[in-house]
């Protein structure tokens, strides 16, 4: 009977071979490392957002009026409202971590080399509609960091020439960010970019299956039709989507084999994410900054508006620049040069692990001068930490320069023709 | 418009720059599972808070289901001017006239301990002194200028600061020292309370799910090695 109507709802719509396609034969290299659980972490996230968000939307009130009060009674009148509220702030910080641990896997691994470019312009796309969403949730709490925060980041559309006013003035819905800004933010946070978000994660999956993952070592583990002994294959059976054209060596099925592991990882996740949202759902006063403890008021501006630590990096690059419209092109060019990432780099070994000494180098200094700018963002800016910002930005658009030069003729080691570990 | 936000922009570095180094705070201690301190404090709030500070967001029977208070006993106690038991802990005073007295109305205090932080509600409860250039004769070392009167004098007595920023007693108050520090720690008690009313649930409930998610893992890790041993 149960076998009957599966037949029949296969004949009509092939589920079972798309799951096999995707997790119970989809060939994965077996020597993954720490660095490959971000993926599966950041999904985990997102899931999270959407729920709680949906709970959240029950209850909140998106005007000028009500926003503030509605937030203090999911807190406090609405059953597990506050567990509800923390999961969903804690879980905005957490994503932003996951992912640019996962974008750092990407960098480190060259998971963006060709064939994997548009996998990693997808990723770049979920990246920024992540930010766009998580800056229209941020104004939704009408609190008073919420409030100037917007202000800032909406008056750097007015850096741009002739249309700058007018523009600010289309996003706002008004002269100053009022009830009419945070009605369209939530009709963009609750619906159209988590929809958004949805279709750009269900693509870079699909676009990942299709060129197949890459691993630590960047070694293929695809190798071309009949080149490879029977014995020397992978014994696990993988769907012929995969067979037909390749011989398939050091590969696993991702389920059950990465299914169980990543659960592993999942749960190590959890405990460190319920401390934080347990015992510090604050986050130091960085998930949830103090000033936003009170209410949106236009005519008091916090002690020192910072906006919240993920954007950091991208706010400081922004601050040190003079000039106010070449301080938003450089902001914007930084995001640009990591779509750019894939053409810069002209090399062809992908794993760092097989790469000259320059890159490890130039790849260390990147991660510490993403580091030093982030927090640079959160402080006030003094002329010391400005200079050190305009290095640490140089630091920054350097490494895609270096990779553009010593990529070309670059001395790299010999990659093994298979994966080790 | 343009002009405004210009300007606001402009500012921005001298605020940062304005919130500079802060005075060191006293540590309020104070304790939120002690019931008792958290009684003393909501009710040294009714009476010498509320005609100004609001707390519009916290509800009188939620206080004193959480403070261990009957609603009998609690409408008997604290509430004084007819409000239903639901309730939000609200007062009547109009908050344009209130402007108009202080130069600011009064803000609400419900989150006051989030948004400052308990040691600093402590420390500034005992921070007042004179200052005959204000309008109500007095000033705070951790609040500069505050529009508000130091309402709690006659408790305290009258300080007065030296040239080196302390503060000493130059009247004493209906208090000691140390029985007046014991009522401002019930006050942050109480504030810090009112700021997060479920934080210590939020804390005991964190134990049991992060207990569980160890053993969880435990099961996991069982579940993962089992697996790949097909793999090794």
């Amino acid at each position: 009977m149960f076998s009957n109507l599966m037949a029949w709802i296969e004949q009509r719509l092939p589920l079972m071979d798309a799951m096999n396609k995707h997790a119970a034969q989809y060939p994965a290299p077996k020597n993954f490392n720490f660095w490959y659980v971000f993926g599966i972490l950041a999904s985990v996230v997102l899931v999270n957002q959407l729920l709680t968000g949906i709970w959240l939307t029950m209850n909140y009130e998106p005007s000028g009026e009500g926003a503030f009060a509605s937030v203090e009674y999911i807190m406090r009148d609405v059953d597990y409202g506050w567990l509800l509220r923390y999961m969903h702030s804690t879980g905005a910080s957490a994503f932003f971590i996951v992912v640019y641990l996962h974008m750092f896997r990407g960098m480190m691994y060259g998971s963006y080399q060709k064939p994997r470019e548009l996998l990693w312009l997808f990723g770049m796309l979920i990246f920024l509609v992540l930010m766009a969403e998580a800056f229209m949730g941020y104004l939704l709490p009408w609190g008073n960091m919420s409030y100037w925060g917007a202000q800032v980041i909406i008056s750097i559309f007015g850096a741009i020439p002739i249309i700058g006013d007018d523009l600010t003035l289309w996003i706002r819905g008004d002269y100053v960010i009022s009830g009419a800004t945070l009605n369209r933010f939530f009709a963009l946070h609750v619906i159209a970019l988590p929809l958004v978000l949805v279709v750009l994660v269900f693509l870079h999956i699909l676009a990942l299956h299709e060129v197949g993952s890459n691993n630590p070592d960047g070694t293929d583990i695809k190798k071309p039709k009949g080149s490879v002994a029977p014995e020397e294959q992978s014994k696990f059976t993988f769907h012929e989507q995969y067979t037909k054209k390749y011989d398939i060596v050091d590969a696993i099925p991702f389920h059950p084999y990465y299914t169980v592991k990543d659960l592993v990882a999942v749960v190590i996740f959890l405990i460190l994410f319920c401390a934080v949202m347990f015992f510090a759902p604050e986050g130091g006063g960085y998930f949830i900054e103090a000033p936003n403890f009170e209410p949106a008021n236009g005519l008091k501006t916090p002690e020192h508006i910072a906006p919240v630590w993920y954007f950091g990096p991208f706010y400081t690059i922004l601050r040190i620049v003079p000039d106010k419209l070449l301080g938003a092109i450089a902001m914007f060019g930084a995001i640009v040069a990591l779509f750019m990432l894939p053409w810069c780099d002209r090399g062809v070994v992908k794993s760092l692990r097989y790469r000259c000494t320059a890159h490890t180098v130039n790849l260390i200094q990147f991660a510490i001068c993403f580091i030093i700018l982030g927090i640079l963002g959160t402080l006030p800016a003094t002329p010391l930490n400005n200079m050190i910002g305009t290095i640490a930005t140089f630091g920054y658009f350097g490494f895609f320069v270096a990779i553009w030069i010593y990529s070309k003729n670059e001395k790299t080691k010999p990659v093994p023709e298979r994966v080790t570990g | 418009m343009k002009k405004f936000i210009l300007a606001v922009l402009a500012m921005l570095p001298m605020l940062a720059i304005a919130a500079g180094p802060s005075l060191p705070l006293d540590k309020a201690n104070n304790d939120l599972s002690d019931k008792a301190s958290l009684k003393r404090g909501f009710e040294a709030y009714i009476n010498n808070c509320l005609a100004c500070h609001e707390l519009k967001y916290q509800r009188y029977n939620r206080t004193f289901a959480d403070l261990g208070i009957s609603d009998a006993d609690g409408m008997a106690n604290y509430m004084y001017t007819g409000e239903k038991v639901g309730d939000h802990i609200t007062n009547t005073m109009p908050a344009k006239e209130a402007a108009k007295w202080f130069g600011t109305a009064p803000p609400d205090l419900t989150l006051a301990a989030r948004f400052r932080s308990p040691d600093w509600i402590y420390t500034y409860l005992r921070s007042f002194y004179v200052d005959e250039s204000r309008p109500f004769g007095v000033n705070n070392k951790v609040f500069k200028d505050v529009g508000m009167p130091h309402v709690l004098q006659n408790l305290q007595g009258v300080r007065t600061m030296d040239e080196d920023g302390n503060l000493s007693e130059a009247t004493g108050g209906t208090m000691t020292a140390e029985e007046y520090d014991e009522f401002a720690r019930d006050l942050t008690n109480f504030l810090e309370y009112t700021g997060e009313p479920n934080k210590l649930e939020r804390e005991s409930l964190g134990y049991w799910v992060i207990g569980f998610l160890f053993i969880l893992l435990f099961f996991a890790y069982l579940l993962k090695k089992e697996y790949w041993r097909d793999v090794h």
